[in-house]
C-alpha cells in the first residue's frame, strides 16, 4: 500500500516543481531574516510569504491562460498587451468626478458595470486570436504577434497616451483589500484556478485539450471538434490577461500604458516551462504551472531580499529557461529513441 | 548495348531492427540500361533494402558492389556522390526555390566568388531537354504539378551523374497521361545505359515497363523474374506467399446464413459513384447489418482512401451517400461519428493512439467526442466502460491507468477497436486491423470481427492478408491501381478467386509488356 | 503596356507599389514632404532598424526567428558607453569588442537551437532576457557618449543631391544592404537558407550542411544587430537599458510586409528594406499630421501586418487550388519529343 502511494506522489507532475519550491523557500528560512514571520496588524496577514502570494497573483492569472494555450500546441504571445488594454480600459470606465470635500469619487460607470465590459472586452480580444489561429489556420505567434504589436498602440489611444490615475476605493479593494485577513487577490486567483481546474477535471474538455496537444489527427478521427477547444484555449487566456490587468490596475492605483504587462507573457512561458510542462503541447498540469510562477516570484523575492539588483532578475531568468529547455529537449531526444525502437517495423 | 553488365550487385544482405528482422539474406542485382522492379507487401522489406543501399540505413552483414567495386554508403548524400541517387514519392525537394535551383542546389556553378545563375538556368534547361521537357526554370517549383516536380527530382540525380536510379513509388500521385510519361523517359535513359530500380505495387506498370522483377516477402528475396516470362497469376501468388496448387479454396462463412441474408435487404450504408479526384476513381458500395464485407487488393490500390471517404476524412468530391435510406453528406468524421459509424485506420500510432493518455482515456474517447463538452461520463463509468472492454477484448494491461505507449501494438489496436466499440456504432469500419500484431492477437481480433457481424454491426474490413479476408469476409469488393474493379459475393470469395481478380485474371504475361 | 512580374516577386512588387503610394500620398498631403532631406531622413532614422531588420530576415527565410534584437542594440550601446566612458577604452577598439558581442550571442542562440533543439522563439527569448539584464546590470542609468571619435562620425554630414545630407548610418546601412544581397542570391550559404526554411528535410536529404548554415544565420543575425546597436550609438551618442525596446517587433513586421513568409523559404532582404521604410512613413505621416499621437503608428502597423500575413495565406491557399488546373496546362505544353 505505501509504495503505491510514494508512487502516485513522487509520478505526479506537480512533485518535482514543489520540491523545488520547498528548496527555495529553505533557502529562504535559513538565508532570510523572518522569511516566515507573519504579523497581523489591523487583522491583515503581513509577511514576506504573504508578499510572495500577493505578487504572485498576476503571474498566476496569466498562467493560467498560457498553459491551456500552449498544451493545445499553440502559444500567446499578446497577453501582456490584453493586460494593458484591459488596465486602459477600465481605469477610463471608472474615471469620474470627485464629488464632495472628502474626495469621493463618482465614476460614470458602476464599477460591477465597469468590470463586465473590460472583461467583455478582453474575451473578445482572446476571441480574435482564437479565430485566426483555429479558422485561418495562422501560425499561433504570428496571429498573437499582431495583437502585441497593436494592442499596446490600442492601450495607448484608450487613455490618449496618459497615464491614468485611478480613483476608486471600492475598486483598490480587489488590488489591495483584504478577506479574512489574507489579501483579495489569492482569493481571486484562488477561485478562477479552481473554477479552471473544474472545467478540466470536471468536464470532457480537459480530455479533449490533452488530445488535441498530443495527436490533433486522433482528436480529430475521433470526432473531436478540434478548432473548437483552440478556440476556447485563446478566449480563456484573453480573459486571464484582462483579469490581470484589472488586478494590477488595481494594486499600482493607476494605468500606464507603456509599460504595462511589458514582456509579461515570457514570465508566464518560463512559469509554465519550468512547471515541467512541454512547451511542444499535450499533457499537462495546470496545479504545477501554478507552483510555476510561485517559483518564479519566489526568486525574485529572494533575489531583492539580498540586496542584489533587480536587473540580475532578467539575466537570471534567462539562465533558467536556458537550463529548462535544454534539459527538457534530453527528454525529447530520448523519448523520441524510445519510440523508434518501438517502430522497428520493416517498413 | 551494354545490358549484360551487372551495374550493381547486393549480396546477402541482412538486416535487423529490435525484434524484427527486416532483411534476410536477400540478393539483388541491376544490369545496365535495365528498369528492375522491386515489388512485395507490406513488412516485404523493399524500402529497408533501399536505405541500406542508399546509406539511410547502416549495412549490417552482406556486400554491395557498384560496378564491380565494393561500395558502403554512409549517408544519402554520399551515396548520390557515389552514382545512386534515389527520387522519392514525396519529392524531396524545396517548393519554394525555382527549378534550376533545386537542380543545382548544393552544387552551384561559381564564378568569381558568385553563383553564375545564367549558368545554372542554362544547364537546367539543357539537363531537362534530356528528358523532352521544356519549361521556365527559373519559376519555383511549387507552381508545377507533381509529375513535372519529379521529372525536375529525376533530373537532379542524373545531373548528379547517376548511374544507379531509384524511383520510389514514383507514379502514386500521377494521372494516366503523366504516368505514360514517366515511362517514356525511363526508356530513354534505359538507352543510356542507367539502370533503373522501380518500386511500385502498380501490377499493370510493372509489366508496362519493367525487364526484370525482383519479390521479396517478409525479409526474405523470394526471387528474381523476368518479367516476360512471369505470368500475373504467379506474381501475385509469390508476392502474398500462396502456393497456387496448394489452395483449400473455401470459404469461412461467419455467422447465421439466415440473418445475412435479411440483412442483405437493407444495405446501412450505400455510396454511388463517390470517388476524390487524384484519390480513387468514383465506385459504387454498400455495406449491409451483420455482414462483413472485405476490401481486397493490394497496397495502395486504393481501399484506405474508400475508407476515408466513406468516414469523412477526405471530401469526395462525387456522388451521393446514403445512411439507412436517407441521403446524408458526410464532411467531417463528426459526422460520421453521428450517423453511427466508426472507423480503426491503418497507421494507428499516427493516426489513432493518443499515447500519453491512459487506457482508458484512450477508450472512451470517441464515445466522449460522441457526447461533446456538455455530456461528461462520470469517473466511474469511465473505468466500468474501460475494464469491460479490457475483459472482452483480452487487452493485455496492469490496469486501465495504464499509459497506451507502455501496451504492445497488437493491444494498442485492441484499445482502438475498443473505443469504438464502446460508441456501439452500426457500422465498424477496420484498416489493415491485424497489422504488425503476433499470431495470438491477430486471432482474437479477427473473433472478435466476426462476432461483431453476429450482433448485427455492419463491418467493413480492410486487409493485404488474403487468408483473413477469406476467413472472415462474406463479400469482398476487390481493388487495383486505384479502382475498384469488381466484386465477389457469397461463396464466391476464396484466395485463388481474389488474387485472379486483383491479376485482371489472365494467365499468361501480360500482352506487350515489354520493348525488347 | 502590361508589366507582368513573376510570381515569387508578387509580395514584393506589394509593397514597393504601398511605399510609392505613400510616399506620393505624402507629397500631394503635406508641404515638404517630397523634399529630398525629409525623404532621406527616413533613412537616418531607420538606419539601426534596417539593418538588424536584415539579419531578422535571412533568419525568418530559414524558418526561425530572433527576438533578441533590440536587446542586443541596447547591451552595445551600453557596452560602448561604459567602455569609451569610464574604462576609456580606444574607440577603435570598443566598435571591434561591440560587433564581437553580437557574434557570441548569435553563437549561443545558434547552438541552443541546433544542438539543444530548443525551439527558436525560446532560445531568442532568453537571449533579449540575458542581454537586456546585463545592459541593466551595467548601469541603470543612462551613460552618456561624448568620445570624440563617435561624436565627430555622429555629426559627419555626407552632402548628397539637393541640399541634403546623409549620415555615416545610412552609408553603413547600404553597405550592409549589398552585402546580403550578396549573400542571400550568390553565395552557396545564402541559398542553403532558403532551402532549409523551404523543406527542411529536402535540404538535409540532398545534403546541405543543415546545422551548421542554422548555427551561422544567427550568428549573422547576432553581427547585424550589434552592427545595428553600433549605429545606433552613434545616432543617440548614449546607452541606455530601456533602448530599442521592442524594437525586434519593428524589425519583425518590416520583414513580413516586406513580402517574407514567417514560415520560411520565402522572402528578399531589398523587400524589407522597403517594408521597414513603410513603417518609418506612417511615423512621418503621424509627425507630420501633428494632432495624431504616436500610438497610432502601432496600431498601423499592426493592421499593416494583419493584411499582409492574410493576403499571404490567400495566395497560399489559393495556389494550392492552382496546382490541380495548372497541372494540365504544363503538360501539354512542356512535354513532347524534341
Amino acid at each position: 500500500m505505501k509504495s503505491v502511494l510514494k508512487k502516485g506522489i513522487t509520478s505526479h507532475q506537480v512533485f518535482w516543481p514543489l520540491v523545488g519550491l520547498a528548496l527555495l523557500l529553505l533557502f529562504n528560512a535559513i538565508f532570510t531574516k523572518d522569511f516566515f514571520l507573519l504579523e497581523i496588524k489591523d487583522g491583515h496577514l503581513y509577511g514576506s510569504v504573504i508578499d510572495i502570494l500577493n505578487r504572485a497573483s498576476v503571474l498566476m492569472l496569466l498562467t493560467i491562460g498560457m498553459t491551456l494555450v500552449i498544451a493545445s500546441g499553440g502559444i500567446d504571445i499578446s497577453v501582456g498587451s490584453v493586460m494593458a488594454i484591459a488596465s486602459s480600459t477600465i481605469a477610463v470606465l471608472l474615471s469620474g468626478k470627485t464629488v464632495d470635500v472628502n474626495q469621493h469619487l463618482v465614476s460614470n460607470i458602476s464599477l460591477g458595470s465597469a468590470l463586465l465590459l473590460t472583461l467583455g472586452l478582453a474575451l473578445i480580444l482572446g476571441l480574435w486570436n482564437g479565430v485566426l489561429v483555429s479558422y485561418f489556420g495562422l501560425q499561433a505567434i504570428v496571429a498573437t504577434l499582431i495583437l502585441l504589436v497593436a494592442g499596446r498602440g490600442i492601450a495607448q489611444l484608450i487613455t490618449s497616451g496618459n497615464v491614468i490615475t485611478v480613483n476608486h476605493e471600492r475598486f483598490f479593494y480587489i488590488g489591495g483589500g483584504f478577506l479574512f485577513g489574507f489579501p483579495v487577490s489569492i482569493f481571486i486567483v484562488g477561485a478562477v484556478f479552481l473554477l479552471t481546474l473544474i472545467f478540466i477535471k470536471r468536464t470532457p474538455f480537459g480530455l479533449f485539450l490533452e488530445t488535441v496537444g498530443i495527436n490533433r489527427v486522433a482528436g480529430r478521427f475521433s470526432g473531436l471538434n478540434v478548432p473548437l477547444v483552440t478556440l476556447i484555449c485563446y478566449s480563456i487566456s484573453g480573459v486571464c490577461a484582462g483579469m490581470a490587468g484589472i488586478l494590477m490596475t488595481s494594486e499600482v492605483r493607476s494605468s500606464d500604458p507603456n509599460t504595462m504587462g511589458n514582456f509579461i507573457e515570457l514570465d508566464a512561458i518560463l512559469a509554465f516551462a519550468i512547471a515541467g510542462n512541454s512547451m511542444a503541447g499535450g499533457k499537462f498540469s495546470l496545479s504545477a504551472s501554478m507552483v510555476g510562477a510561485l517559483i518564479i516570484q519566489t526568486i525574485r523575492t529572494t533575489i531583492y531580499s539580498r540586496g542584489v539588483a533587480p536587473e540580475i532578475m532578467l539575466v537570471v531568468n534567462a539562465v533558467i529557461v536556458i537550463i529548462i529547455c535544454s534539459l527538457q529537449s534530453e527528454r525529447v531526444k530520448t523519448t523520441i529513441a524510445r519510440y523508434s525502437w518501438t517502430q522497428g517495423t520493416a517498413e | 548495348m551494354r545490358e549484360n553488365q551487372d551495374l550493381l550487385v547486393m549480396k546477402n544482405i541482412t538486416k535487423h531492427f529490435p525484434g524484427v528482422v527486416a532483411l534476410s539474406h536477400v540478393n539483388f542485382d541491376l544490369r545496365e540500361g535495365e528498369v528492375h522492379a522491386i515489388v512485395g507487401e507490406n513488412g516485404a522489406g523493399k524500402s529497408t533494402l533501399i536505405k541500406v543501399l542508399t546509406g539511410a540505413e547502416s549495412v549490417e552483414s552482406g556486400e554491395i558492389f557498384l560496378s564491380g567495386k565494393r561500395i558502403e554508403a554512409k549517408s544519402p548524400h554520399h551515396a548520390q556522390s557515389l552514382g545512386i541517387s534515389t527520387v522519392y514519392q514525396e519529392v524531396n525537394l524545396c517548393p519554394h526555390l525555382s527549378v534550376a535551383e533545386n537542380i543545382f542546389i548544393g552544387r552551384q556553378v561559381m564564378k568569381s566568388g558568385r553563383i553564375d545563375w545564367k549558368e545554372i538556368n542554362k544547364r537546367s534547361e539543357r539537363s531537362l531537354a534530356r528528358l523532352n521537357i521544356k519549361l521556365d526554370v527559373t519559376s519555383n517549383l511549387d507552381e508545377y504539378s507533381v509529375a513535372i516536380q519529379q521529372m525536375v527530382a529525376i533530373s537532379r540525380a542524373l545531373d548528379a551523374s547517376a548511374k544507379v536510379l531509384i524511383l520510389d513509388e514514383p507514379t502514386s500521385s500521377l494521372d494516366k497521361n503523366e504516368a505514360e510519361n514517366l515511362f517514356t523517359v525511363m526508356r530513354k535513359l534505359k538507352t543510356e545505359g542507367i539502370g533503373i530500380i522501380f518500386i511500385t505495387h502498380f501490377l499493370d506498370q510493372v509489366y508496362q515497363v519493367t525487364d526484370r522483377i525482383t519479390v521479396l516477402r517478409n525479409g526474405e528475396w523470394v526471387g528474381t523474374f523476368d518479367t516476360a516470362s512471369l505470368p500475373r497469376l504467379q506474381l501475385v501468388a509469390k508476392m502474398i506467399g500462396r502456393d497456387i496448387e496448394a489452395f483449400h479454396g473455401n470459404a469461412f462463412a461467419p455467422g447465421d446464413q439466415g440473418e445475412a441474408d435479411r440483412a442483405q435487404h437493407h444495405p446501412f450504408y450505400q455510396g454511388t459513384h463517390i470517388g476524390r479526384k487524384g484519390t480513387i476513381d468514383p465506385l459504387d458500395i454498400s455495406i449491409a447489418k451483420g455482414e462483413v464485407m472485405g476490401l481486397a487488393g493490394l497496397l495502395g490500390s486504393g481501399r484506405t482512401e474508400t475508407a476515408r471517404l466513406i468516414f469523412g476524412v477526405d471530401r469526395a468530391d462525387s456522388g451521393k451517400t446514403f445512411v439507412e435510406d436517407q441521403e446524408v453528406a458526410i464532411h467531417s468524421p463528426h459526422d460520421a461519428i453521428r450517423l453511427g459509424m466508426g472507423f480503426c485506420p491503418e497507421n494507428r500510432k499516427t493516426e489513432s493512439i493518443v499515447a500519453d493518455l491512459t487506457v482508458r482515456e484512450n477508450i472512451i474517447l470517441a464515445l466522449q467526442g460522441k457526447k461533446g463538452l456538455r455530456e461528461f461520463l462520470p469517473r466511474k463509468v469511465q473505468e466500468e466502460l474501460a475494464n469491460k472492454y479490457i475483459q472482452l477484448l483480452n487487452i493485455s494491461t496492469p490496469g486501465c491507468e495504464q499509459l497506451v505507449k507502455h501496451l504492445s501494438g497488437g493491444n494498442q489496436q485492441k484499445v482502438t477497436i475498443a473505443r469504438w466499440l464502446a460508441t456501439q456504432p452500426a457500422l465498424l469500419i477496420l484498416d489493415e486491423p491485424t497489422r504488425g500484431i503476433d499470431i495470438g492477437a491477430k486471432d482474437e481480433i479477427q473473433k472478435i470481427i466476426v462476432n461483431l457481424a453476429k450482433e448485427g454491426v455492419a463491418v467493413l474490413f480492410i486487409s493485404s492478408e488474403l487468408e483473413e479476408m477469406v476467413h472472415c469476409c462474406e463479400r469482398a469488393a476487390v481493388y487495383r491501381d486505384k479502382k475498384m474493379i469488381g466484386e465477389l459475393g457469397k461463396g464466391e470469395i476464396s484466395e485463388q478467386g481474389i488474387m485472379q481478380m486483383i491479376s485482371g485474371g489472365h494467365g499468361g504475361p501480360a500482352a506487350g509488356a515489354n520493348e525488347p | 503596356m502590361k508589366i507582368s512580374i513573376k510570381s515569387k516577386y508578387t509580395s514584393m512588387a506589394i509593397t514597393i507599389g504601398i511605399f510609392a503610394a505613400l510616399v506620393a500620398i505624402g507629397s500631394f498631403a503635406y508641404d515638404n514632404f517630397f523634399g529630398a532631406q525629409n525623404l532621406v531622413n527616413l533613412l537616418i532614422d531607420n538606419s539601426f532598424l534596417i539593418i538588424v531588420a536584415l539579419g531578422e530576415t535571412l533568419v525568418i527565410i530559414s524558418g526561425g526567428i530572433d527576438l533578441s534584437v533590440g536587446s542586443i542594440i541596447a547591451f552595445v550601446s551600453m557596452l560602448a558607453a561604459y567602455l569609451l566612458t569610464t574604462v576609456h577604452c580606444n574607440p577603435i577598439l570598443v566598435m571591434v569588442i561591440a560587433i564581437a558581442v553580437g557574434g557570441v550571442v548569435g553563437l549561443m542562440h545558434g547552438v541552443l537551437i541546433t544542438y539543444f533543439n530548443v525551439q527558436p522563439f525560446i532560445a531568442t527569448l532568453a537571449g533579449m532576457f540575458l542581454t537586456r539584464g546585463l545592459s541593466y546590470v551595467i548601469s541603470t542609468d543612462t551613460i552618456s557618449i561624448s568620445d570624440p571619435l563617435f561624436v565627430a562620425i555622429s555629426e559627419y554630414r555626407i552632402p548628397f543631391f539637393s541640399d541634403s545630407f546623409l549620415s555615416i548610418g545610412v552609408i553603413v546601412t547600404v553597405f550592409m544592404l549589398l552585402v546580403f544581397i550578396y549573400i542571400g542570391h550568390y553565395t552557396k550559404f545564402g541559398r542553403a537558407i532558403y532551402a532549409i526554411g523551404s523543406n527542411e528535410q529536402s535540404a538535409t536529404l540532398m545534403g546541405l550542411p543543415v546545422r551548421r548554415t542554422k548555427v551561422l544565420v544567427y550568428v549573422l543575425s547576432g553581427l547585424t544587430s550589434s552592427v545595428g546597436g553600433l549605429v545606433f550609438s552613434f545616432y543617440m551618442l548614449s546607452g541606455y537599458g530601456s533602448h530599442a525596446t521592442g524594437l525586434e517587433l519593428d524589425a519583425i513586421a518590416g520583414t513580413v510586409v516586406g513580402g517574407t513568409l514567417m514560415t520560411g523559404g520565402v522572402g528578399f532582404v531589398v523587400g524589407t528594406v522597403f517594408g521597414v521604410l513603410i513603417e518609418g512613413i506612417i511615423q512621418t505621416f503621424i509627425n507630420f499630421q501633428g494632432d495624431l499621437n504616436s500610438w497610432w503608428t502601432r496600431i498601423a502597423i499592426a493592421v499593416l501586418l494583419l493584411i499582409f500575413i492574410a493576403v499571404q495565406r490567400i495566395l497560399v491557399a489559393r495556389r494550392e487550388q492552382k496546382k490541380t488546373v495548372k497541372r494540365v496546362e504544363t503538360i501539354e505544353h512542356g512535354v513532347g519529343a524534341d
